[in-house]
C-alpha cells in the first residue's frame, strides 16, 4: 500500500500544518470581525467628551452641601464644619476597612468633594446620617464617616474622590 | 402510530417538509403517562404566558420611545391615549409576574417528582437556561418605563458585575455605555428586551424536543412500561391543559382588572432621578429570594457570588441527588425536606422584601445557609440513608390500586 501524503519522521503531515494555519487565520479573522460588535457598547465619543464640570462654591455655607453632576454621576460638594474635620482627622487611626487619611482625601480640609455613589452597588447615600454622622446608603446599609470613608456595611471602599482643582477661591473644576 | 395523511395537499407538503407530521406527533398522538396531575399543566401555561408576553410586547413597542427624556411619558401616553393601551400594558406588566408564578410552580413540581433525574438532565438544564433568560428579560423590561425603580434597579443590578476583581469596572462601563446608567443603557436594554424572548422561544423548542425524546415524568416517577401506561396527548391532555388555562386566566384576570398595580411599586410612577435614590428599593417579587441571599453576605463579592451560585448549583441537582427513586411520593424523608425547602424559599422571598436591618438580617442569613445546606448536604445524604417505600410495578398498577382503595372507602 502506498501513501499519497508524505509523512514526516515525527508523524506530522503537511495537511496538519495547513489545517492549523487555516484554522488559526480563521479564528483571528473572526475575532477581529466580532470586536466592533463588542466595542460599540463602550462609551461613545460624545459621552467621553462630557468630562469636566465647574462648580461655584460661593453660595455653599459652612455645614451644608450641594450635589453637582459629573459624567452623569452625583458629586457631593460639602463645606465641612470644624467639628466634622476634627472628627474625620481623629478617626484616621481608627480601624478602617479602606484605610486612608482625611488629608489624602481633600485639597482644602473645609471642602470635601467626592462621588455620591455608594461603592457597594451604586445608590446615592443620604447626607448627615448613619452611625458616623457622615453618609448612609439606604439600599443595603453602608455607613460612611465625615470624610466619606466606609466604616460599616457591605460597601468595600471609601466614596471615591474625583480629580479636581481649584480655579480660584470660589470655583472648582471637577474632572 | 405514525402520521398517515389522506388529504393529497397535506401529502404533497409532508413528502417535502414533514412539518404537519411533526406537530401531529407532538400535540396529538404523543404518548403521555395516563396519571399526570394538574401539576403538569404549568409547563403549557408557561408556554402560553411566553406567547402573551411576546404579543403584548410587540404592540407596546409600537407606542414606546426608548429615550431618557421620552420613555416615561411614552408609557403614560400608552396608559392614557393609546386605544386599550392600559389593558395591553397591564397585561404585559402583570403577565411577567404570572409567567414567573407558573414557572416557579413548574420548577418546584420538577423538584418534588425528581423530574431532573436521568434521562432528563439536559431537559432540566434547558429549563434553567430558560429561567435565566427570563430573569434577564424581565430585569431589562422593568428598566424601560424609566421610573425611579427602573433606574435604581438598573444601577444596582449592573453594579453587581463591578464586584468582579480587576475587570469589574471596565465591564460595568461597557454595560452602561457611559459612566452611569443613562440613555445608551436604556437603548441597549430595549434592543435586548426585544431580542431575548425569541431566544427563549428557541430554547423552549429544544426543551420540548428533549422532553419528547424520553417522555414526560409522572407522579409515580416510573417509566412507561406497558402500552396501557400511556394515553395520547390529544384529546386527554389538550383538554386538561385547556381547563387549567381557563382557571389560570381567572387568576390572571383578578390581578389584571382588580389589582393591576398590586405587584408593582408606586415609586416607579416617579420619573427617574439619577441624583436621588428612593429610601427603600426592592426588586420585583420574583427576584426577592435571590436579593435576600445577596444581602445576607456582608461582603460585596461574596454576596454576588452566593447569589449567582444559588442558581448555578441547581444545574448540579441531577448529580447531587443520590437517590434513584424519582418521585417524593416514595421518599418519606425527602418529602418532608422538600416542604421545608419550599418554606425556606418563601422565607427568603419575604426577607428580600424587607429592609436589611435588625432581625431580618439574622433570618436572611439562616434562610440563606439552609438553602445551600439543603441542596449541597441534605440532598446527597438523604439519598444514601433513606429507605424508600415500595414502588408499584407500573403506572397502571398504581392507578388501579388507587381506584380500588377509593372504591372500598366509598363502599364502607
Amino acid at each position: 500500500m502506498t501513501t499519497t501524503t508524505p509523512v514526516e519522521e515525527d508523524g506530522v503531515k503537511r495537511r496538519d500544518f495547513l489545517y492549523i494555519a487555516a484554522g488559526g487565520v480563521g479564528a483571528v479573522g473572526t475575532a477581529m470581525a466580532i470586536w466592533p460588535f463588542v466595542d460599540q457598547m463602550n462609551p461613545s465619543a460624545d459621552v467621553l467628551a462630557l468630562s469636566t464640570t465647574e462648580v461655584d462654591l460661593g453660595a455653599i455655607e459652612v455645614g451644608s452641601e450641594i450635589t453637582a453632576v459629573w459624567q452623569g454621576k452625583p458629586v457631593f460638594v460639602r463645606h465641612r464644619t470644624a467639628d466634622e474635620i476634627a472628627a474625620a482627622e481623629r478617626d484616621d487611626t481608627a480601624n478602617l476597612p479602606d484605610p486612608q487619611a482625611d488629608a489624602d482625601r481633600v485639597i482644602k480640609p473645609e471642602w470635601l468633594i467626592m462621588l455620591g455613589v455608594c461603592t457597594h452597588l451604586g445608590c446615592v447615600p443620604l447626607k448627615e446620617s448613619g452611625d458616623f454622622n457622615g453618609w448612609f446608603c439606604p439600599c443595603h446599609g453602608s455607613h460612611y464617616d465625615t470624610s466619606g470613608r466606609i466604616r460599616k456595611g457591605p460597601a468595600p471602599l471609601n466614596l471615591p474622590v474625583p480629580p479636581y482643582e481649584f480655579l480660584d477661591d470660589t470655583t472648582v473644576k471637577i474632572g | 402510530m405514525s402520521f398517515q395523511p389522506k388529504n393529497p395537499m397535506v401529502k404533497w407538503v409532508e413528502h417535502r417538509l414533514p412539518i404537519v407530521g411533526m406537530v401531529h406527533h407532538a400535540l396529538y398522538d404523543y404518548p403521555t403517562p395516563k396519571n399526570l396531575s394538574y401539576w403538569w399543566t404549568f409547563g403549557s401555561l408557561a408556554g402560553f404566558m411566553l406567547v402573551v408576553q411576546i404579543i403584548t410586547g410587540i404592540v407596546l413597542s409600537m407606542h414606546y420611545t426608548p429615550h431618557v427624556d421620552l420613555a416615561f411619558n411614552s408609557v403614560e401616553h400608552i396608559m392614557r391615549d393609546v386605544n386599550y393601551g392600559w389593558l395591553l400594558r397591564y397585561m404585559h406588566a402583570n403577565g411577567a409576574s404570572m409567567f414567573f408564578i407558573v414557572v416557579y410552580l413548574h420548577i418546584f413540581r420538577g423538584l418534588y417528582y425528581g423530574s431532573y433525574k436521568a434521562p432528563r438532565e439536559l431537559l432540566w438544564w434547558l429549563g434553567l437556561v430558560i429561567f435565566l433568560l427570563m430573569m434577564a428579560t424581565a430585569f431589562m423590561g422593568y428598566v424601560l418605563p424609566w421610573g425611579q425603580m427602573s433606574f435604581w434597579g438598573a444601577t444596582v443590578i449592573t453594579n453587581l458585575f463591578g464586584a468582579i476583581p480587576v475587570v469589574g469596572d471596565t465591564i460595568v462601563t461597557w454595560l452602561w455605555g457611559g459612566f452611569s446608567v443613562d440613555n445608551p443603557t436604556l437603548n441597549r436594554f430595549f434592543s435586548l428586551h426585544y431580542l431575548l424572548p425569541f431566544v427563549i422561544v428557541g430554547v423552549v423548542i429544544l426543551h420540548i424536543w428533549s422532553l419528547h425524546t424520553n417522555g414526560s415524568n409522572n407522579p409515580t416517577g416510573l417509566d412507561l412500561k406497558e402500552k396501557s401506561d400511556s394515553i395520547p396527548f390529544h384529546p386527554y391532555y389538550t383538554i386538561k391543559d385547556l381547563f387549567g388555562l381557563a382557571v389560570f386566566l381567572i387568576f390572571f384576570s383578578a390581578f389584571l382588572f382588580y389589582a393591576p398595580n398590586y405587584l408593582g411599586h408606586p415609586d416607579n410612577y416617579i420619573p427617574a432621578n439619577p441624583l436621588v435614590t428612593p429610601a427603600h428599593i426592592v426588586p420585583e417579587w420574583y427576584f426577592l429570594p435571590f436579593y435576600a441571599i445577596l444581602r445576607a453576605v456582608p461582603d460585596k463579592l461574596g454576596g454576588v457570588l452566593l447569589m449567582f451560585g444559588a442558581i448555578a448549583i441547581l444545574f448540579l441537582l441531577p448529580w447531587l441527588d443520590r437517590s434513584r427513586i424519582r418521585s417524593a411520593r416514595f421518599r418519606p424523608i425527602y418529602k418532608q425536606l422538600f416542604w421545608i425547602f419550599v418554606a425556606d424559599c418563601i422565607l427568603l422571598t419575604y426577607i428580600g422584601g424587607k429592609p436589611a436591618e435588625g432581625a431580618y438580617i439574622l433570618w436572611g442569613r439562616i434562610a440563606t445557609i439552609y438553602y445551600f445546606v439543603h441542596i449541597l448536604i441534605l440532598l446527597p445524604l438523604v439519598g444514601l440513608f433513606e429507605k424508600p417505600k415500595p414502588l408499584p410495578a407500573s403506572i397502571s398498577e398504581d392507578v388501579l390500586a388507587k381506584k380500588g382503595s377509593a372504591g372500598e372507602a366509598s363502599n364502607a
